[in-house]
């Protein structure tokens, strides 16, 4: 009687060390596919996550415009390298820095501090306080009068209420 | 033959103008009131003449003359005839005609009023408003030639001229490139034009400021006389603003409205000096000060136009907005160095004469209050100039160009908006030459704890970042006292003259437009306020690709692909179209259309959004086109942005505030009953 | 803005007072000339950006500034060890489509003299991709060194307006000619490039 090819097989598997080898195979291949799996399994960055970051870069070819909604091909392919960043672990910080290696300072929001740009964070300050003094002089002769006039703005106050008021009306005739 | 016809019609402007220009010159130095009058008639005529060379250009836009150049560039046989005709400001050359023809108008009008009292002003008007006419038709003749048209030369070669050249026969191409996609938006056609009007309508303060300057007349009369024009330019400037960025909300699919782009800011920042004169004016008419400032911010305002209009179209800057490039920037830049020098040396010449009687004597009076207001707008103004200017300023230093963008902007400028929230709220509480604290607590204290209950009700409703709590409370602030003030003066007529409280309203308001429309103003401005913090701190979005019968949710929105149709229009569209069923806290809401419009011969694509208002907030829903576009998949971007409905019913209320505030004067009826609410305002207080 | 001692309640409203006027200080010199100055200064940075907008930064004739080009295996490429040499910088980009029309003519004509030692054809990948950078490389089977443009330098040294454009650069390291657009044909690089070897 020939050996049917399906019981060879079993014949041989039974033998105990193909059976531990089998079994040690069987673990491996279970062991690879997991691994495997897990790694096929972990989902790539949603649109949502990549849109976070590049939402505070600027596209570097076209003036002006934020990575997130800018409609070129190139912006794609730029918001497809962030999705390729955060998927190998990088932050945004680390991200918005190999921008800025790459393509410059004109992809970030605001100009890095760094050398002449902090002119655009001293400057406003500067003149406002320039401003602020400017106000404080037109306003600051008001001290000495203040104090005539407080007595003084007492007594017409009272004594004349009916010419402030003739006043105000003229005023507003105007 | 029609083209020659226009360009000699212009050309003969021109000549008038520069007739007229030095006509009220000699009139003015010779002190010969005739041609003072002649002066004054070619400022009549300009207006029909320019109207003219308007109808030739529309002429041949709706008839499609394609050898013009300008014809060529905007329009297209397939568009129909209302875009032809807006096509007219859709491009460089006619915006620029547009511009004259808008500016002729103003000036034609100034022209008719009765000028009896101030004859020795009329000379200078002319001659400020003239120059600038001069100018932008200059550069219409010599630069942006709306007519030229196409010719191919002998040698082959094809050139865009006025005039033929020898030998050369006309190219008259079958159809034009019609006008860009983004331009044919209903939001499109009236923006530019409003923007136009406001900047336009500047000059004429400028003009009377410049005659001020000249003549020497340096008292508040230049003032009163141009109070209604300042206030109808910034009604213009204002409604252009808002109409843009209504029109980026509705049509750019970025789900927001204003950018921080360069050219939204050079409109932006005449609107800024023109709002703190505005304010300032009032102090020197009500307390003879600050001729000097007031004098520096009319010249700035004018100054920022012209500098703003030259930004747009040089190509100094580039932005979405940009023109293209074109040879006009020298000129512009001549005409520029020329104002800005010769003004500055006429208001250093008059510095003297323009000096101040009286002082602010408190610290709290509306006239220091305004002076604050004026040091914020200055402020935001200096943000925004400093940060048009500082990409170059890097670019020449150091090779690279910096972007200055959104988060700089808005981190400079929030809190001084803020303040501006706040002082809006706060001065008119005070009077005019003197304010304690204790007068303005007086009218402080009831409206600050109706502001403090509405802050707890916010804070109970779950927002807790400070910032917004505090953006939310000045606003209820600000809300509160105004609609006190304007409710007790209300109630005070109608007890004095027993009339109906709606009645009284409107009586209130016709017998002190200005104060009354600065309260509409400011209340419009206070629920822009609340659109704006709104979108601003509480946006959300999500974005993601679907199957038809997928969804994606945002906040406590669900958006669900139900259906998805693609076809042609028309008028050369290819349009992809999804439907999204939109469903709220679990609730349908009903349907949403989001379209990708492709311009077949354009090769351009738009996407309109899918927009859902409420109240409450906005469902904003967009198709990404960078992505395939199928009912196997779609890319949307779905934003949710609280309380925006807000900011455009605040503009809105704006809009009408300041029809209300430049609304001319009834010669008002003895004050009786003014006086009589006054006194009655007293007795409650 | 002067000192006057005009109590408030006696104000007369808007008419000019002699008295104030004349109190009011002269406008010193300095303060004329600064007002000037600074306007001048600023007027100034207005043309020179407009001048900046219109014209290309490296006209014909002048020296080309030294550029470094850090290829993507890694290696430092730089102009000045290339003096002797005529020199051609292309800018491209994988996402541009024009960039495609030229990149086989390109490739063609450096393979033409690559052998002879004395041309070397530099491209510069505009802001892009690396891994669609060069698949372009790949699928066009390009030979000649190409480098990203780190922070855009080399770029905004050129001031491009776009890609692609080709600059040529004589053996003398001067500008010689130059290319904004596609090349149409191998012969009308080829014309670009012959007068140069003389």
């Amino acid at each position: 009687m020939q050996d049917e090819p399906f019981e060879m097989v079993v014949g041989t598997l039974m033998k105990s060390r193909h059976y531990v080898l089998a079994v040690l195979l069987a673990f491996v291949l279970l062991a690879v596919g997991a691994v495997m799996g897990q790694a096929q399994t972990k989902p790539l960055p949603s649109d949502d996550e990549v849109n976070a970051v590049a939402k505070e870069l600027y596209c570097p070819v076209c003036e002006n415009i934020p990575l997130d909604v800018c409609p070129t091909q190139a912006c794609a392919q730029w918001r497809e390298l962030i999705r390729e960043k955060l998927a190998a672990g990088w932050n945004k910080d680390q991200i918005k820095n190999y921008f800025k290696d790459q393509y410059g300072i004109r992809v970030l929001g605001q100009p890095p501090l760094e050398g002449l740009n902090w002119l655009v964070y001293l400057l406003p300050p500067v003149f406002f306080l320039g401003g602020v003094f400017l106000v404080y002089r037109a306003l600051s002769y008001r001290k000495p009068v203040a104090k005539a006039g407080a007595a003084a703005n007492g007594a017409p106050a009272a004594v004349d209420p009916y010419l402030k008021r003739v006043e105000e009306e003229l005023n507003k005739r105007k | 033959m029609v083209a020659n016809f226009g360009f000699g019609v212009m050309l003969l402007t021109f000549l008038v103008t520069l007739y007229g220009i030095g006509a009220a010159i000699y009139g003015a130095v010779r002190n010969r009131a005739a041609w003072v009058e002649s002066a004054r008639a070619t400022t009549l005529l300009i207006f029909p003449l320019i109207t003219l060379v308007v109808l030739i250009m529309e002429y041949l836009l709706v008839t499609g003359d394609y050898q013009v150049e300008f014809v060529y560039n905007v329009t297209s046989s397939s568009m129909p005839v209302y875009l032809k005709l807006t096509a007219l400001w859709g491009g460089q050359a006619g915006s620029l005609v547009f511009w004259s023809w808008l500016l002729s108008a103003f000036i034609s009008s100034v022209a008719l009023r009765k000028w009896d009292r101030d004859r020795e002003f009329l000379p200078w008007v002319i001659v400020a408003a003239l120059v600038t006419v001069a100018f932008f038709l200059g550069m219409s003749l010599f630069f942006e030639n709306p007519f030229s048209r196409f010719w191919q030369l002998p040698s082959g070669k094809e050139v865009s001229l006025m005039f033929a050249p020898l030998g050369a026969l006309p190219i008259s191409p079958a159809d034009g490139r019609g006008l860009n996609p983004l331009l044919r938006h209903p939001g499109m056609i009236i923006h530019p034009p409003m923007l136009y009007l406001g900047f336009v309508s500047f000059v004429i303060p400028f003009a009377f400021a410049f005659a001020a300057l000249v003549t020497g007349r340096t008292d508040d009369r230049w003032i009163r006389l141009t109070r209604r024009w300042t206030l109808i330019a910034w009604l213009f400037l204002s409604l252009g603003l808002v109409l843009g960025s209504r029109w980026a909300y509705d049509v750019l699919g970025w789900g927001g409205y204003w950018g921080w782009d360069p050219v939204e800011i050079a409109a932006f920042m005449p609107w800024l000096s023109g709002t703190a004169f505005l304010h300032s004016v009032m102090i020197q008419e009500k307390r003879g000060l600050f001729k000097r400032w007031n004098m520096i911010l009319v010249i700035l305002t004018y100054c920022l136009v012209i500098f703003g209009t030259f930004l747009t179209r040089s190509g100094v800057l580039s932005s979405v907005h940009a023109f293209a490039q074109s040879a006009i920037g020298p000129l512009f830049f001549a005409f520029i160095g020329v104002t800005f020098l010769v003004s500055l040396g006429l208001l250093l010449h008059r510095w003297n004469a323009l000096g101040s009687n009286g002082d602010i004597t408190s610290l709290l009076s509306r006239e220091s209050l305004f002076l604050f207001n004026n040091l914020l707008f200055m402020g935001i103004l200096v943000i925004c100039f400093w940060g048009v200017v500082y990409p170059l300023i890097s670019e020449l230093f150091t090779g690279q160009k910096a972007t200055v963008g959104p988060p700089w902007y808005e981190m400079w400028t929030g809190p001084m908006f803020g303040l501006l929230l706040l002082l809006m709220g706060i001065a008119p509480l005070s009077a005019w030459g003197h304010s304690t604290l204790k007068t303005l607590g007086r009218g402080i204290w009831k409206p600050f704890l109706v502001s403090l209950l509405v802050l707890v009700f916010v804070y109970l409703s779950g927002i807790t970042t400070i910032v917004a709590l505090l953006a939310f409370w000045l606003c209820a602030f600000t809300f509160t006292i105004t609609i006190f003030e304007y409710g007790r003066a209300v109630w005070a007529r109608h007890r004095a003259t027993q009339e109906n409280l709606f009645v009284s309203l409107w009586h209130l308001a016709g017998r002190n437009r200005r104060r009354y429309g600065g309260f509409i103003i400011h209340l419009g401005v206070v629920l822009m306020a609340l659109g704006v913090i709104g979108i601003e701190m509480f946006q959300t979005e999500t974005q993601g690709t679907i199957a038809q019968g997928q969804s994606l949710s945002v906040s406590n929105y669900t958006v669900t692909y139900t259906d998805f149709a693609e076809f042609e229009t028309a008028d050369g569209r290819d349009v992809a179209r999804a439907v999204v069923a939109v469903t709220k806290n679990g609730q349908p809401m009903g349907n949403l259309y989001p379209r990708r419009d492709f311009y077949i011969e354009s090769q351009q694509p738009m996407t309109i959004p899918g927009l859902s208002s409420t109240a409450e907030d906005d469902l904003y829903v967009v198709l990404v086109d960078w992505n395939p576009i199928s009912s196997q998949g779609a890319t949307f971007k779905v934003y949710h942005n609280p309380l925006v409905f807000w900011l455009w019913i605040g503009g809105i209320v704006f809009i009408l505030g300041t029809m209300v505030a430049s609304w001319p004067d009834r010669d008002p009826e003895i004050e009786k009953v003014r006086v009589g609410a006054r006194a009655a305002l007293r007795a409650q207080n | 803005m002067e000192n006057t001692e005009n109590p408030v309640s006696a104000e007369v409203i808007n008419g000019s007072d002699p008295a104030a006027s004349e109190r009011s200080r002269s406008l010193p010199a300095w303060v004329v000339v600064v007002a000037f100055l600074v306007l001048l200064l600023f007027l100034g940075l207005v043309w020179w950006g407009l001048n900046r907008s219109s014209q290309p930064p490296i006209l014909v004739g002048e020296m080309v500034p030294p550029i470094v080009l850090t290829t993507f295996d890694g290696k430092q490429v730089k102009l000045a060890d290339l003096s002797g040499k005529v020199v051609l910088v292309n800018f491209w980009a994988s996402w541009c489509k024009p960039c495609e029309q030229e990149a086989e003519e390109m490739e063609t004509v450096w393979r033409k003299y690559k052998d002879g030692g004395q041309v070397v054809f530099l491209g510069v990948d505009y802001v892009d991709t690396e891994p669609e950078a060069l698949a372009y490389l790949k699928k066009f089977n390009i030979t000649y060194t190409n480098g990203p443009d780190l922070r855009t330098q080399i770029s905004q040294l050129f001031r491009i307006k776009g890609v692609p454009e080709t600059y040529l650069i004589d053996k003398n390291g001067r500008l010689a000619n130059f290319k904004i657009g596609p090349y149409t044909s191998t012969a009308e690089l080829q014309a670009m490039i012959e007068p140069l070897l003389k």
